[in-house]
């Protein structure tokens, strides 16, 4: 599975905030999306979920089922984590898991209790997840990413808020996507503690931002 | 289908959980209908003429106080986006969302009318009339103040500006809701007619109302 932006360009109002921008990411490849803030990190990700259409330039999705657009086949991790508080945090995953993959009873609960145990979240299944901490309710969020099955996973500051144990938590989660022939695709400032994974580097000029070596 | 009632079941969930917004619409129901009388004076021959009226444009009122939570919050907690990456359609996301904002919201307001119909001095043999008429008219209310809702989700205190935006498109139902209790009231033929006219509204609203309001969240998102 290959994903490709070509020249690529976003405006947000009157703003050219990414101009130009070529890209390939790679099954079993992370690509993280590197550059100061207001480089077009998040207008980057949000373009290739398809929430904003660009002006120029196109993303296309080579090797997936046809069908369906890649907004269909992705995961979006925003700077949101998608969580309700007044649900708990069993049914918080068990919603999604039905609402974004579907199946019947007995498997989406088996698989939300995997992700529970992923994230250390099983002791507090039963917990309404507007008593969680910050860090928590991160937590909940991502292990949206287990409870469903996508090829593409866009991840916006996945690392926000995270301690250290649970960021390493994540890692393994992505290594074991990509392991799995999955696509990642993720802003961050953090390496993440992934294997030689591909930079893409915007900047304010973002003129010719193309995926080069870590320095 | 699974993900439509899976979200239906959510939101009902969440309704029920929260609760504030139907004990919210409930309460302002009643305080709006008992207030009138105050205001008109003990007339009871001219508040049982006009009740029908009364209690139809509280129970618009009531239910657009509850419109902005709508989408709102799915907005503020980033449901939405995740929702737009889902197998189901936006349009029918919404169709659930207004759904469950009936089932918790119209469904109530409707059975309470001709308890508060009884501070009016309405006919009580009106009562199956009325809760006819309003179980068939309270459906476009949430369809097309979905509309409304995806419209404001981003203006700040959208509340007002909803009220503004979707309460010239429930004049149609106000106009047919009241005169089909009219012809019920009168013994006359005609309710029939102004019945399944205002039916034949909630079910356009149903159709039409979740293809502009997704249309709507899907400018918003961007």
């Amino acid at each position: 599975m290959l994903l490709h932006a070509d020249t690529l360009s976003v405006a947000r109002g009157p703003r050219t905030v990414l101009s130009d921008v070529s890209f390939t990411a790679k099954a079993g490849e992370a690509l993280l999306v590197v550059g100061p803030n207001g480089a077009g990190k998040t207008t980057l990700i949000r373009t290739i979920a398809g929430f904003i259409a660009p002006a120029a330039g196109s993303i296309t999705l080579k090797g997936d089922d046809g069908d369906r657009d890649i907004t269909e086949q992705c995961h979006y991790v925003g700077h949101l984590t998608g969580v309700k508080a007044n649900l708990s945090a069993a049914e918080n995953l068990a919603f999604w898991a039905t609402y974004l993959d579907g199946g019947d009873g007995s498997a989406i609960r088996d698989r939300v209790d995997e992700a529970l145990l992923h994230f250390g979240l099983s002791a507090l299944a039963d917990y309404p997840a507007g008593l969680m901490s910050a860090g928590q309710k991160r937590r909940l969020g991502l292990a949206r990413l287990s409870v469903a099955t996508r090829p593409v996973w866009l991840l916006d500051e996945p690392t926000v808020s995270l301690d250290a144990a649970s960021t390493e938590l994540l890692s393994g989660l992505i290594r074991r996507h990509l392991a799995g022939g999955g696509l990642v695709i993720a802003a961050t400032h953090l390496p993440l503690g992934l294997e030689d994974p591909a930079y893409l580097r915007l900047g304010r000029t973002a003129g010719h931002a193309a995926p080069e070596a870590k320095p | 289908m699974s993900g439509f009632l899976s979200l239906l079941k959510r939101d009902l969930t969440l309704a029920v959980r929260e609760g504030a917004a139907l004990g919210t619409a409930l309460g302002f129901y009643l305080v709006v209908v008992a207030m009138l009388p105050l205001g008109l004076g003990p007339d009871l021959k001219l508040l049982s003429r006009i009740a029908p009226g009364i209690l139809w444009i509280a129970l618009l009122l009531a239910a657009l106080l509850s419109l902005p939570r709508l989408l709102e919050a799915d907005h503020e907690d980033g449901s939405l986006e995740v929702m737009a990456t889902a197998p189901l359609p936006l349009e029918l996301a919404v169709a659930a969302k207004a759904l469950a904002h009936w089932i918790s919201t119209g469904i109530p307001l409707a059975l309470a009318a001709p308890v508060l119909g009884l501070m009016l001095n309405l006919d009580i043999a009106l009562a199956p009339a009325l809760i006819a008429t309003m179980l068939a008219g309270t459906p476009a209310i949430s369809f097309l103040g979905s509309i409304g809702a995806a419209l404001t989700l981003k203006a700040r205190r959208g509340g007002l500006l909803i009220a503004l935006l979707v309460l010239p498109l429930y004049i149609p139902t106000l106009i047919f809701g009241i005169s089909a209790l009219g012809f019920a009231g009168l013994g006359q033929d005609g309710f029939a007619a102004s019945f399944l006219i205002l039916s034949a509204i909630s079910v356009a609203s149903v159709a039409a109302a979740p293809i502009a309001a997704a249309a709507a969240l899907r400018l918003q998102m961007s």
